[in-house]
């Protein structure tokens, strides 16, 4: 079964609307990524976190400005079931380890972007800003060995292009872990979501602004990886 | 856009007119989840009391025992606060979600724990067989083999929403069944002790169906 999952950036609107209404046309999962949360904006995350966990019916995944065990708990309280974590997670790998054990793997979901350069993949801090010597696949993989429950892979290079995930990538990554992968970044049209999980063997297929504009409608996105043989909830 | 006008419309019947004036319990214990199971009963329009106390417990009408978290340490801290024992003297409808439906069974792999005892079965491990078998089993799957007062309207092939580690086989009191690795038990019924391996809470209108039909009970 392949999901297909909304991320919603604080700033695409009245993210409360949005979850509600992408969780009604059939999104498998929702991933809100708070990239701004400076510590003043805590509370109004939270709280933003907790409305919106109770207008959707759907797994909640919530990523931003969570550096220790408590912003954890402080968002599982607030009504999410998942936390992703990136930039705090490279900075501090035991981080991972913290997580899985107090909460269990599946709570924890490490978020990577990385560039290709090079004709290597380098892991990048801070919404992609400041490049480290951190490999994408070495990164991966040991942030499944210390718990990692799931990997959100954002391929830089197509990231906002709209010509299609990052898949030679996505496929060497499957082949390599054993939990399971989110693709991010590329999706255009809908034949791009077939090839992510056909070419790119991801688990599951994240994307925004083709659903925000309504360029995909999610109904239809779905019919058509139906009739492309790929098993999707309807 | 037909698919979607008709999306909102059950949503909007659930939300807005379903209404339970009857006493829900969501059992707390040390294992979590219990904000997510909360606010599903507040969208069907019931307010649930979240407690440990025993004589709200047995004075309720529905009781919901949810859960996420590890067998071995769970049943320590039932064990500890003498919840075990009260948990199985209960007689009104009992709904365990996940590892709350685990620990209604007699045993588990996990941590080799001693549980409940509600359903005679004991709880495997998944065995990975290929490289794409996952563990833990995370995702949505489909529901087949319906039988049971949970499943009301809902069709095979349905799907809902798992996340474990461990199983219980398909035995006598399997109400419905999953097919990951091995065919296992997605849900459990015997008497007043209802139990789902998946989440109803996060399986989109047809886990408020399923919801529904518990508190119709």
């Amino acid at each position: 079964m392949k999901g297909i999952n909304f991320v919603n950036l604080r700033e695409a609107g009245d993210p409360v609307e949005l979850g509600r209404e992408y969780s009604r046309q059939g999104a498998d999962e929702l991933v809100f990524l708070d990239i701004t949360a400076s510590y003043e904006e805590r509370k109004t995350f939270t709280e933003l976190v907790s409305r919106i966990a109770a207008n959707i019916n759907i797994p909640f995944t919530v990523g931003g400005g969570i550096n220790e065990i408590e912003d954890v708990e402080r968002l599982l309280v607030a009504g999410a079931d998942k936390i992703s974590i990136n930039s705090s997670a490279l900075l501090h790998p035991q981080l991972i380890e913290n997580i899985a054990t107090h909460f269990g793997s599946q709570v924890c979901v490490v978020a990577i972007d990385a560039r290709e350069d090079d004709k290597d993949w380098f892991c990048y801090l801070k919404g992609g800003r400041e490049r480290t010597e951190k490999k994408l696949f070495e990164w991966a993989y040991e942030a499944q060995e210390r718990g990692a429950g799931e990997i959100l892979f954002t391929s830089m290079n197509h990231d906002g292009v709209k010509n299609g995930y990052a898949n030679e990538a996505l496929a060497r990554l499957s082949n390599k872990l054993s939990i399971p992968i989110i693709a991010s970044g590329g999706a255009g049209k809908k034949e791009h979501f077939a090839d992510v999980f056909l070419k790119g063997k991801a688990d599951a297929a994240l994307a925004a602004s083709v659903f925000h504009f309504g360029e995909i409608p999610i109904p239809e996105l779905k019919s058509y990886l139906c009739s492309r043989n790929i098993t999707v909830r309807i | 856009m037909q698919t979607k006008r008709k999306l909102h419309d059950s949503q909007a019947t659930n939300i807005a007119i379903v209404r339970y004036k009857m006493n829900v319990v969501i059992i707390k214990y040390n294992a979590g989840n219990i904000r997510s199971v909360d606010f599903a009963l507040k969208r069907l329009g019931v307010n649930a009391q979240i407690t440990d106390s025993a004589e709200q417990i047995q004075g309720a009408d529905k009781v919901i025992f949810p859960g996420v978290g590890e067998a071995g340490s769970t049943m320590q801290f039932l064990r500890q606060t003498g919840m075990d024992k009260l948990l199985k003297s209960l007689h009104q409808p009992f709904l365990g979600i996940c590892l709350g439906m685990q620990l209604m069974c007699h045993s588990s792999e996990e941590g080799g724990t001693d549980c409940l005892g509600m359903f005679d079965e004991n709880v495997k491990r998944f065995v990975p067989q290929v490289h794409a078998d996952k563990v833990p089993h995370m995702g949505w799957n489909q529901l087949e083999n319906l039988k049971g007062k949970l499943f009301r309207d809902i069709k095979a092939g349905e799907f809902v929403y798992f996340v474990h580690s461990f199983y219980v086989p398909v035995c006598d009191f399997t109400a419905a069944s999953t097919q990951y690795i091995v065919p296992f038990s997605a849900a459990l019924e015997k008497d007043n002790f209802y139990a789902t391996q998946f989440h109803p809470e996060k399986s989109g209108s047809v886990g408020e169906t399923i919801l529904k039909n518990f508190l119709e009970l």
